[in-house]
């Protein structure tokens, strides 16, 4: 394969399995560098399982997961794959960032803490550094007002906005976004999507997004991949996926999805 | 009233060691729940088992044993004679850690998994994400049942005049024993000593749950009648596994 060709995420037959039900079985995805992906399907396709093994929530049971060029899921023992430790997976996993459905930003920390606490401990930012870069990455999301106040004193909205500030602290290559809206109050919804849709305007971050907003998804995406019962049913471009679907069961889902909204 | 008067000074040497006893046993009893607390969350099985061992023996042993223990046959064994007050000091730091330990660990539990998954997100160590962010929470959710615990612990310093101590209860009894005043009286002043030092000891503890819950943004009672309120029973491990 060409260097520059190599896509930047490649999940290689992955399987996941919690106990005996099969999420993932044998899963081949490529996502390029600065790509950005929606992932849709129904509920239980396993799209969180996906953005989860990226971020070394769960580990693979089968199969590989390689970034950059690099295997993730595992490493080199000699020429062997073995599952990678803990340690491996330090080195491997800072170029990655993820926001969470339900931000869990950190009750005990202030805005600025939250968000100047990773690069601080685990990239050895100075702290005067990753302060001013807080402020930066606030005034982007518009809360640099809201710097010295603790997450319980914020909407949901506000949190969340916290939380890609947060997560973009770490300067990720790669980020990984699981409904991030689903838990907002529906007039809040805008706000946060804004922001993204600024990110993805102005870096070139590669983007997972897992997300029922299709109108965000048909905005940002490059790709959009359809997944059913944790294989991919579809995939292409957004114009033919939303405009013209050619399986069944992307049409089924989308229908739903359309109707309810 | 003379009686009471004249015997203060006394019943104050007795209470001091009451009150040295309380301090430095709640101190080991702290640090033992915190470290062993701790071995008890992790995935790794040896620390796990350490916890265990510790806990459910020093769980299953009565302080009074612990401390004829320690304080005679230990040296009955090794020869080697363990301080009066410092082996006091032992059994009721081991003895009370190990109902701490408990708390720790089921408050670290009880911290919700989708926290620690935000820091490794982050990237954090486990040495990080444990002293960053996860203890800092679960530190709230000990706090009133360590309140209750060091109570307790004050109340078994009681027991250690049977090793030759003399605490504030010991003070009273000799009191008794020499017929000096009526056993009413002399009780009673070690009664109201215990008293003081328990709300002493409430109003701490209130304070630094407050502090806590200013940390994690929760409304705080302010009231200065809610620093008197002794620790609620119940609130303390919810959600522990
Ligand atoms: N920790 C877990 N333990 C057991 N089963 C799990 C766990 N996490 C996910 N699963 C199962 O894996 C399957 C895929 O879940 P996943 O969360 O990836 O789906 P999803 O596509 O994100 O669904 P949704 O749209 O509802 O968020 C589901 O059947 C779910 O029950
Ligand atoms: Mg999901």
């Amino acid at each position: 394969m060409e260097p520059g060709n190599e896509p930047l995420i490649k999940f290689d037959k992955v399987v996941k399995k919690f106990g005996d039900n099969v999420v993932l079985d044998g899963l081949d995805l490529d996502v390029n560098a600065g790509e950005r992906v929606t992932l849709i399907g129904p509920s239980g396709s396993g799209k969180t399982t996906i953005l989860r093994l990226l971020m070394t929530l769960e580990h693979v049971n089968g199969g590989t997961i390689w970034v950059g060029g690099k295997p993730f899921s595992h490493m080199y023992r000699g020429d062997q794959l073995v599952p990678a430790n803990e340690k491996y997976l330090r080195e491997h996993r800072k170029t990655i960032g993820m926001v969470f459905q339900q931000f869990n930003l950190f009750p005990n920390m202030t805005v600025r803490k939250n968000v100047t606490e990773g690069p601080v401990h685990s990239l050895g930012v100075p702290k005067e550094e990753a302060s001013e870069r807080a402020v930066e990455l606030l005034e982007m999301v518009g809360l640099a007002d809201k710097i010295d106040a603790h997450p319980t004193q914020l909407s949901g909205g506000q949190q969340q906005r916290v939380a890609i500030a947060r997560a973009l602290a770490m300067r990720p290559e790669i980020l990984l976004l699981d409904e991030v809206t689903s838990a907002l109050d529906p007039e809040l919804v805008a706000g946060v999507l804004d922001v993204l849709r600024e990110i993805a305007r102005g870096t070139d971050i590669t983007m997972l997004c897992v997300t029922h907003e299709m109108g965000f998804a048909r905005d940002v995406s490059d790709r959009v991949f359809m997944f059913d019962a944790g294989r991919i049913a579809e995939s292409g471009p957004p114009e033919q996926i939303f405009g013209d679907p050619r399986e069944d069961r992307t049409k089924s889902f989308l229908k739903a999805v359309l109707e309810h909204e | 009233m003379d009686f009471v008067i004249n015997s203060l000074p006394l019943y104050w040497e007795g209470a001091l060691l009451t009150i040295r006893l309380t301090v430095f046993g709640a101190a080991l009893a702290f640090v033992l729940a915190v470290v062993v607390g701790t071995l008890g969350t992790m995935r790794n099985k040896a620390a796990r088992a350490v916890a265990m061992v510790y806990t459910e023996v020093f769980r299953g042993v009565a302080a009074l044993v612990l401390l004829f223990w320690f304080g005679n046959s230990l040296q009955e064994i090794t020869g080697f004679r363990l301080e009066t007050e410092f082996a006091a000091i032992l059994a009721l730091g081991l003895n009370v850690g190990a109902y701490g330990a408990e708390v720790v660990r089921s408050s670290i539990n009880a911290v919700p998994r989708a926290q620690t998954e935000a820091s490794i997100a982050l990237n954090m160590t486990w040495w990080r994400r444990t002293r960053l962010v996860v203890f800092p929470q679960a530190w709230a959710q000990m706090l009133p049942t360590f309140g209750n615990l060091v109570i307790e612990l004050m109340k078994a310093t009681a027991i250690v005049s049977l090793i030759g101590l003399t605490d504030l209860t010991k003070v009273a009894d000799d009191f008794r024993a020499s017929a000096v005043a009526d056993t009413f009286t002399v009780y009673s002043v070690a009664l109201v000593g215990y008293f003081l030092f328990a709300q002493v000891l409430i109003v701490l503890v209130r304070l630094l749950e407050r502090r806590a819950n200013r940390k994690l943004g929760r409304p705080t009672d302010d009231s200065l009648l809610g620093l008197l309120r002794p620790p609620s029973i119940g609130t303390t491990t919810g959600g522990a596994r």
